[in-house]
């Protein structure tokens, strides 16, 4: 009888012990540990491209944490990307004119929103749109770049955009 | 009877299909099983919790040797910050479910087969029958229920002991940041992609290295020799079905 | 002990019809007729190999005969579903000819095993069951001991204990005397016969000690070559005037029972030429 007991106790305790696990590798190590609970309000960026961007990634101000990207869309008139941010319910004193941008952490880590602070007296409110934007740097195109700047090539720099896009596709083919 | 090799593919259909009706009969066993639960809890027991140890160990040696593995070669890349992400990812996807299946099929599968086997040989199973008890659900459902249960927690304990293991090797002895090693896992590893979906695996792993097990205990020959083939047979096919299954799981899952 | 002569056919609780078995291409029954009557000892004999676990397996609906009708409490067990086939195997107590104790529980878990699994009695009322049951086979002591611990003898008790623990209304004994000691094989001669005229529990009987069976059973059925070869009171059957009851009795080599098992001549075996006579 006790050693029926016993077995019980430690089969209880091994299932708890497989949840703790479970619970903990979800809560600790995924980005559920950066995806905070609290009260959020919604702001809108639109970019030209938002590269390697992804559900959930971070969105920053001077490194540290404010919300996550909740969407991505195309929005169908501009055939741009339009991405909707949750920001903190704490982080409400962003002025208005602050600018965002995708940045990317490391060189080939993921990819974050980051929010450069403006000056206005004003304040983002739930649902407006960031004025200022400006996209994911293309890895590609900064390599297109700087093959065209490097080269002997009297062409101006514009030009270089054009002229360096087509083979990078190709590349990857 | 049927030695010549044309019938080898045959008598190997016919073992699969065997066991697809056992899988049948013993998923209808299982309602009447849960009247012994008790004996369901004892077979988590043997089969989980028992199986602790050496799980615990294999992940942290396993998670040890990635971490120092993954960051020697992503140093070369100047992404050693990348070093728990991708550990982190290898295991939840791939590793934890796969290691701890076959570890699983070693230490549990074969004691499943010596028992049922042993049981079938000293006619214990049909004295059971004699005494109206169904063998299907007093002994198999229960170990196929305490093996799908067991095979993911045990499975989350292994990847829970080898992030530790890398955690200690990058971060205490290689000298990797751990703010950095934290926060690059957390950014990139998803819930549900690759934990959740991790754990289905195991689950799968669980019921099919399970099902192997009791099904070559419960047609073992009752020989000596007829338990001793059953055990290695269990070993053999539980860890071909197990990546056979994985590969296919990864295809469809992901 | 008095025997009373074998009822008119009133009430079998065991009836046997036709009954043909062939098992891996041996002819173990051919068309076997026998009854077995409510509330008697029967005791069966017959060589070894002649099928007489095979029968009670058939009985028991554990080998599907390959003709034939086997009738139990007026089911017919061949076609029973398995539901059923559990219902009616819950009022029949098998002691297995090797025993087939479980050999992860204890003496008394094992005696209290089919308490356990069909009724929910409180742990005393099993207690007081299960003891009573291992006195009668004198195996109280050994309560606590595993199945390994235990001589032949002392497993065949305790597989007894179980197969009564119930109290059935039939009982199946395959040669529950062997292993046992003269003061043992006694005991154990009163308990079945004692479950018998208190309870009326039917017995088969399969035993090879015709002392012990003339003095427990109402009657006997020698089975020889998948036929009753004889059948009668244990008396009628000493008396024996066939050369089956002659020989199985008188325990002669030479007689309608082959002592060998059916093979090839024995010199030509052993690697000589043929003899020709
Ligand atoms: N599973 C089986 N497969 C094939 N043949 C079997 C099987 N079981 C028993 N037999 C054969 O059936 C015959 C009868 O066996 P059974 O065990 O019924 O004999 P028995 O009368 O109980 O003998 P004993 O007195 O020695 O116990 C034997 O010749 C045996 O070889
Ligand atoms: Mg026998």
């Amino acid at each position: 009888m006790t050693q029926r007991r016993s077995y019980q106790v430690g089969t209880g305790l091994f299932i708890l012990l497989g949840f703790a696990a479970l619970a903990y590798l979800a809560t600790q190590t995924t980005s559920v540990a950066n995806f905070r609970q609290g009260e959020s309000y919604t702001l809108k960026a639109s970019f030209t491209n938002v590269g390697q961007l992804k559900l959930r990634a971070p969105v920053k101000i001077a490194g540290v944490r404010i919300g996550s990207v909740e969407a991505i869309d195309l929005d169908p008139a501009k055939l741009e990307a339009s991405v909707r941010l949750a920001i903190d319910k704490k982080f409400d004193q962003l002025p208005d004119d602050s600018s965002a941008a995708i940045f990317t952490s490391g060189l080939l880590g993921d990819q974050y929103v980051g929010v450069q602070p403006g000056g206005s007296p004003d304040m983002f409110k739930d649902g407006d749109e960031f004025v200022l934007t400006q996209s994911s740097l293309q890895l590609e195109d900064l390599i297109g770049k700087f093959l065209v700047n490097g080269s002997p090539s009297p062409k101006p720099a514009e030009s270089g955009d054009g002229s360096a896009k087509p083979p990078a596709p190709d590349q990857h083919q | 009877m049927s030695a010549r090799p044309t019938s080898r593919l045959g008598d190997a259909l016919a073992q699969v299909g065997a066991c697809g009706l056992f899988l049948l009969q013993v998923l209808g066993a299982v309602p009447k099983s849960l009247r012994h639960f008790r004996e369901t809890i004892r077979q988590i027991w043997f089969v989980g919790a028992m199986s602790l140890v050496i799980i615990m160990t294999c992940g942290l040696f396993v998670g040890a040797v990635l971490g120092l593995q993954l960051y020697d070669v992503l140093s070369r890349f100047g992404a050693s910050a990348m070093s728990g992400t991708v550990v982190a990812l290898a295991l939840y996807r791939e590793l934890g479910p796969v290691v701890t299946a076959l570890l699983f099929a070693g230490r549990a599968g074969t004691s499943i087969t010596a028992e049922i086997g042993l049981m079938r040989a000293t006619d214990q199973l049909a004295a059971m029958e004699m005494m109206a008890v169904d063998p299907l659900a007093y002994v198999a459902a229960p170990r196929f229920i305490a093996g799908v249960v067991a095979l993911p927690l045990l499975a989350c304990v292994f990847n829970a002991m080898a992030i530790l293991g890398a955690h200690a090797v990058c971060v205490s002895w290689l000298g990797l940041d751990g703010g950095t090693f934290w926060s690059n896992m957390t950014a990139s590893v998803d819930v549900w992609t690759d934990v959740v979906n991790g754990v289905w695996k195991s689950v799968a792993f669980g019921a099919v290295c399970t099902l192997i097990a009791t099904f070559n205990g419960y047609t073992t020959a009752p020989t000596s020799e007829g338990v001793a083939y059953a055990t290695t047979r269990t070993v053999v096919f539980s860890s071909i079905a197990t990546l056979a299954l994985d590969f296919v799981m990864t295809a469809f899952l992901t | 002990m008095s025997h009373a002569n074998p009822p008119e056919r009133a009430d079998a609780l065991v009836e046997v019809r036709g009954l043909s078995t062939v098992l891996n291409g041996k002819t173990i029954f051919d068309r076997l007729d026998l009854d077995i009557p409510r509330g008697r000892i029967v005791a069966i004999m017959g060589p070894s190999g002649t099928g007489k676990t095979t029968l009670l397996r058939h009985i028991t609906g554990q080998l599907r005969p390959d003709a034939g009708e086997i009738r139990v409490d007026g089911h017919d067990v061949p076609t029973l579903p398995r539901d059923a086939l559990f219902a009616l195997r819950e009022k029949i107590g098998y002691l297995f000819q090797n025993s087939a104790l479980l050999t992860d529980y204890s003496v008394f878990e094992n005696v209290a095993f089919p308490l356990r699994q069909h009724l929910r009695l409180p742990e005393e009322i099993v207690r007081n069951v299960v003891l009573t049951k291992l006195q009668a086979v004198g195996l109280r002591g050994a309560a606590g001991l595993m199945p390994h611990e235990l001589s032949g003898g002392m497993a065949r008790r305790v597989a007894l204990a179980r197969a009564i623990v119930r109290d059935p209304m039939l009982i199946l004994y395959d040669e529950p005397f062997v292993g046992l000691d003269p003061i043992a094989l006694n005991q154990i001669l009163k308990l079945i016969r004692t479950l018998n005229d208190t309870l009326g529990i039917t017995s088969i009987l399969v035993a090879h000690e015709f002392d012990a069976v003339a003095r427990a059973a109402d009657e006997v059925y020698l089975i020889a070559g998948g036929k009753v070869a004889a059948h009668g009171t244990p008396a009628e059957l000493a008396r024996g005037e066939s050369a089956w009851t002659k020989q199985f009795f008188g325990g002669e080599a030479d007689g309608p029972v082959p002592f060998q098992y059916p093979a090839r001549d024995y010199a030509a075996d052993l690697g000589f030429p043929e003899r020709t006579r």
